[in-house]
């Protein structure tokens, strides 16, 4: 955390001052460091009665040795005893200083709005109890996958508490409501273990649906769960991009780095740190997705759309040139590249397909209604093509980053910038990596359940929520 | 050598009230009040001057002179002076583990009867020299001119009049024995309003036992007390929710009134075979069936310090082929409320069954209404080798009252040990 503000309010007399008048005093958000536990605490999990991810849940934990108590639930029990899993009892009758690093909460037997008290009598004794940088996992049942409308109204009212909590939750806490289809139980690993880890320190307030895709996690290693599989990412010499690269490539993946002739020297650098090929070539250009196929005609495993611009104007003011420039960067060429993959055949079995959005093609923001067109334009492809890609056993996602501390951002007007900043549920901007790990996880082979979302890394921000 | 073990009966215990800490008994030391306690059984069963096979006892807080308590004790009782004995301590658990090698011994026919028997104060207690100081007097000794020997006294500093005085905590944790029980009620969710309940109903069932005559023959006035001091038989669950917590930190759930007092007190249990008992007439209230020790890591894996008796109990179980549920009464040591309520849970759970036990199934419930009927050592006090000798007697006794059926006992003790016995009433026997 390295903006100027955090430093005061968290130094000893600005910590005073902030305190006194009511500043929001950020802490310095947990990020993942290679061989580290996916927890860094203990784990609590509960469920209301009758649901059906106790046992999925308990066999991760189990696997990944994540410390683990949970309720004195006799069906939670159980199926901690089955998994192996050497979890403790908490009874919040049992007062103490107990202090938990993630909540894990099984909503999926809420049937009926009358049962929305299970949310209740589970967080009211345990939300204080949330260590700085925690994890609160709400699961559930697709509304549309309920059985009866009672349970589908039940079950959507999950996403008012999840985002309620995340604004309450504070110091560098998040918060999200995973829905699972009944069938995707064993799809859950891979988003659970995103979730509950430090990768996931700017996402929160999200909802994430999980569907029937395969893409079994047994046996993975999950320090390097892309080893094997060969990534492009467009855009890569930069910026989020270079996060990006540099996150795959930390994950076990192969590269592929593409970016404009104009930065061939900073894509070189990257190229050679991450021991990553790189593809020299303007995606505009008509001949650039023939180009690209043709580069990858072993196939691919992941493809990246990350590379984009913005060419600001209010509508008043844009010409054409400056819309259709950015409209063909953003948009149309990842269209035409996705073509020619998908045409040829190239994106291999359990590919992966992640766009880079925008939160202002989520919210709208003024001077940019040609980048927030193109990055909805993103939301729209991914939803339109991910049936398609279903059967292929394949994926396709976006990520929509909120504010992210960049070369771009630092250039932005104070005033602006610290409004970009504060207003989400952490009080301060995410970082490039942040987005590359939202970007990793969706790319893990074990994600196939991940289909069709577009996840914020916006640390809850308060646009377009 | 042995052609089939014998069966060792109960014939009945004695105890002396148990006292509170700088109570009636300030003034009376483990010897005094042992020998008592065997003053009583002798007068019971008729052993004034009978030389009998052995005399198992201990203390868990002792006075370095006390080299022998027990055979001590013996001489200055009415037993025969040929009877032999000998010392035994495994903290909280060395009364029913006295009881558990007299009883071998009968079982192995190597004698045909015995006492085993406990004895704590917590008011004459043992108060050590300062370290240093006896190092340096220790030293001073070894000296063999008088010269070097003032030599090293020079080295004796005002400092050293403080005393060594014994500490309430595990040697290897630094934590007390309620700390360590506070982390486990909090590790087993164990809440404030179950405790305090269990404590209310252990002073209401002692109360009723003694209302009912059922203390009779079991607790022989002692220094102007005929009942325990500890007892409080108004106390209600209630009453004991405005106790302030002692162990656990502000938020804690554990009170002096859902934890055993230090106490003071003696006890003691007339084992026999059956061939002499008959002989001499007395009747058999119970048999020892069973008998179990487990120990666990409270130090390198961090277990629970008390829940030795979770592993205990289903070990001897197994061997018997015995269900937990096979038991019309069961007596689980109250050293702290919590402590009895995280092992029913730990036996009731799948996961600790599962992970720690090795058990597809969990043990199971314990009926409560078949626990601690006559109350427990919430109420009747915790002197600490004097508790498994009470418990003995007291189950015996019930047992035999029931005319028939089984009991189970489990007693938690320091450094992380449990000891756990199985009893049959000799009523249906008959």
């Amino acid at each position: 955390m390295s903006d100027a503000y955090s430093k005061i309010v968290n130094s000893g007399p600005g910590g005073f001052i902030a305190g006194k008048v009511g500043l929001p005093r950020p802490v310095e958000l947990e990020r993942h460091t290679p061989g580290a536990p996916l927890l860094s605490g203990q784990a609590l999990v509960g469920a209301a009665p009758g649901g059906r991810l106790a046992a999925p849940i308990s066999e991760l934990l189990a696997e990944a040795g994540v410390a683990t108590a949970t309720t004195a639930d006799e069906a939670l029990r159980g199926a901690a005893a089955e998994a192996g899993l050497d979890a403790g009892v908490f009874d919040p009758d049992g007062g103490g200083e107990r202090r938990f690093k993630a909540l894990v909460f099984d909503a999926t037997g809420i049937a009926d709005s009358t049962e929305l008290v299970e949310l209740q009598r589970f967080f009211h004794p345990t939300a204080r109890r949330i260590e700085p940088s925690g994890r609160v996992v709400v699961l559930g049942t697709p509304p549309e996958a309920c059985g009866s409308a009672r349970e589908a109204t039940a079950q959507r009212a999950l996403e008012g508490f999840t985002r309620s909590l995340g604004k309450e939750a504070g110091r560098g806490a998040t918060v999200q409501l995973v829905y699972v289809e009944p069938g995707a139980e064993r799809g859950l690993d891979s988003t659970l273990r995103f979730l509950l880890s430090p990768r996931s320190a700017y996402v929160s307030g999200q909802v994430i649906r999980l569907g029937g895709g395969g893409g079994a996690a047994a046996g993975l290693n999950w320090e390097r769960p892309l080893a094997g599989r060969r990534a492009l990412v467009t855009g890569a010499s930069r910026g989020i991009g270079e996060a990006i690269a540099t996150v795959l490539r930390r994950d076990g993946a192969e590269l592929a780095l593409l970016d404009v002739p104009a930065l061939s020297d900073d894509l070189a650098t990257v190229a050679e740190r991450l021991e990553a090929e790189t593809i020299e070539l303007d995606i505009t250009e008509e001949g650039a997705p023939a180009a690209i196929a043709g580069r990858l005609s072993d196939g691919i495993d992941v493809v990246v759309h990350n590379a984009g611009v913005t060419r600001d104007r209010t509508i008043a003011k844009m010409p054409e040139d400056r819309w259709s420039e950015l409209m063909e960067i953003n948009l149309s060429s990842e269209e035409r590249i996705n073509d020619e993959l998908l045409q040829r055949g190239l994106l291999r079995e359990n590919g992966r397909i992640v766009c880079v959005s925008s939160m202002s093609g989520i919210a709208g923001n003024s001077g940019q209604t040609n980048y927030a067109t193109s990055k909805a334009g993103v939301i729209g492809m991914v939803e339109a093509l991910a049936p398609a890609l279903a059967e292929r056993g394949a994926t396709i996602n976006a990520v929509a980053p909120g504010f992210i501390e960049t070369q771009m951002t630092s250039r932005m007007p104070i005033p602006v910038r610290e409004a970009g900043r504060r207003m989400n549920s952490v009080s301060q901007g995410g970082l490039p990596v942040d987005v590359a790990e939202t970007i990793a996880w969706l790319a893990w082979p074990a994600s196939g359940a991940v289909n069709g979302n577009v996840v914020r890394v916006c640390g809850q921000s308060l646009l377009g929520a | 050598m042995i052609d089939k073990p014998h069966r060792v009966a109960v014939i009945g215990g004695s105890r002396i009230p148990f006292a509170r800490s700088d109570g009636p008994y300030a003034h009376a030391s483990n010897q005094d009040m042992l020998t008592a306690t065997l003053d009583g059984l002798a007068e019971r069963f008729g052993l004034t001057g009978e030389r009998l096979g052995e005399v198992a006892g201990g203390a868990v807080l002792k006075h370095s002179r006390d080299r022998d308590l027990t055979r001590e004790s013996v001489l200055g009782s009415r037993l025969a002076p040929e009877t032999p004995a000998y010392d035994v301590q495994q903290a909280c658990g060395t009364g029913l583990e006295t009881t558990i090698l007299v009883a071998n011994k009968i079982a192995l026919g190597q004698i045909d009867a015995g006492i085993a028997c406990g004895v704590d104060t917590t008011s004459d207690a043992p108060i050590g020299l300062n370290e240093e100081l006896r190092q340096t007097l220790l030293e001073a000794n070894r000296q063999r001119s008088t010269l070097d020997k003032a030599r090293a006294l020079t080295r004796l500093r005002p400092g050293h009049i403080v005393p060594a005085i014994p500490r309430n905590e595990e040697p290897r944790t630094g934590l007390s024995m309620g700390e360590h029980c506070a982390i486990m009620a909090e590790d087993w969710g164990i809440g404030r309003a179950e405790q305090d309940e269990l404590a209310a109903r252990s002073h209401g069932n002692l109360a009723a036992a003694y209302e009912r005559g059922f203390m009779d023959g079991l607790v022989e006035p002692y220094l102007g007390l005929d009942r325990d001091q500890n007892l409080r038989p108004d106390s209600t669950p209630e009453k004991l929710a405005k106790l302030g917590a002692v162990f656990g930190g502000p938020t804690g759930t554990m009170t002096a009134g859902n934890s055993t007092p230090l106490s003071d007190g003696a006890s003691a249990v007339l084992l026999a075979g059956e061939e002499w008992a008959k002989q001499r007439e007395l009747p058999v209230l119970a048999y020892l069936t069973g008998a179990q020790t487990a120990a666990v890591d409270h130090v390198g894996k961090r277990e629970g310090l008390l829940m030795a008796p979770a592993y205990a109990m289903p070990r001897m179980l197994d061997r018997a082929g015995l269900s937990l549920q096979d038991f019309d009464l069961y007596e689980i040591h109250e050293a702290f409320a919590a402590q009895v309520l995280c092992t029913l849970r730990a036996w009731e759970d799948p996961v600790f069954c599962r992970e720690r036990l090795s058990r597809d199934e969990p043990l199971g419930e314990v009926d409560r209404e078949k626990l601690n009927v006559n109350g427990g050592s919430l109420a009747a006090g915790h002197p600490f080798a004097a508790t498994g000798g009470r418990i003995v007697a007291s189950l015996a006794k019930a047992l035999h009252e029931r005319g028939s059926g089984h009991g189970a006992i489990s007693i938690c003790a320091a450094a992380g040990q449990g000891v756990v016995a199985t009893m049959e009433s000799a009523g249906g026997a008959k």
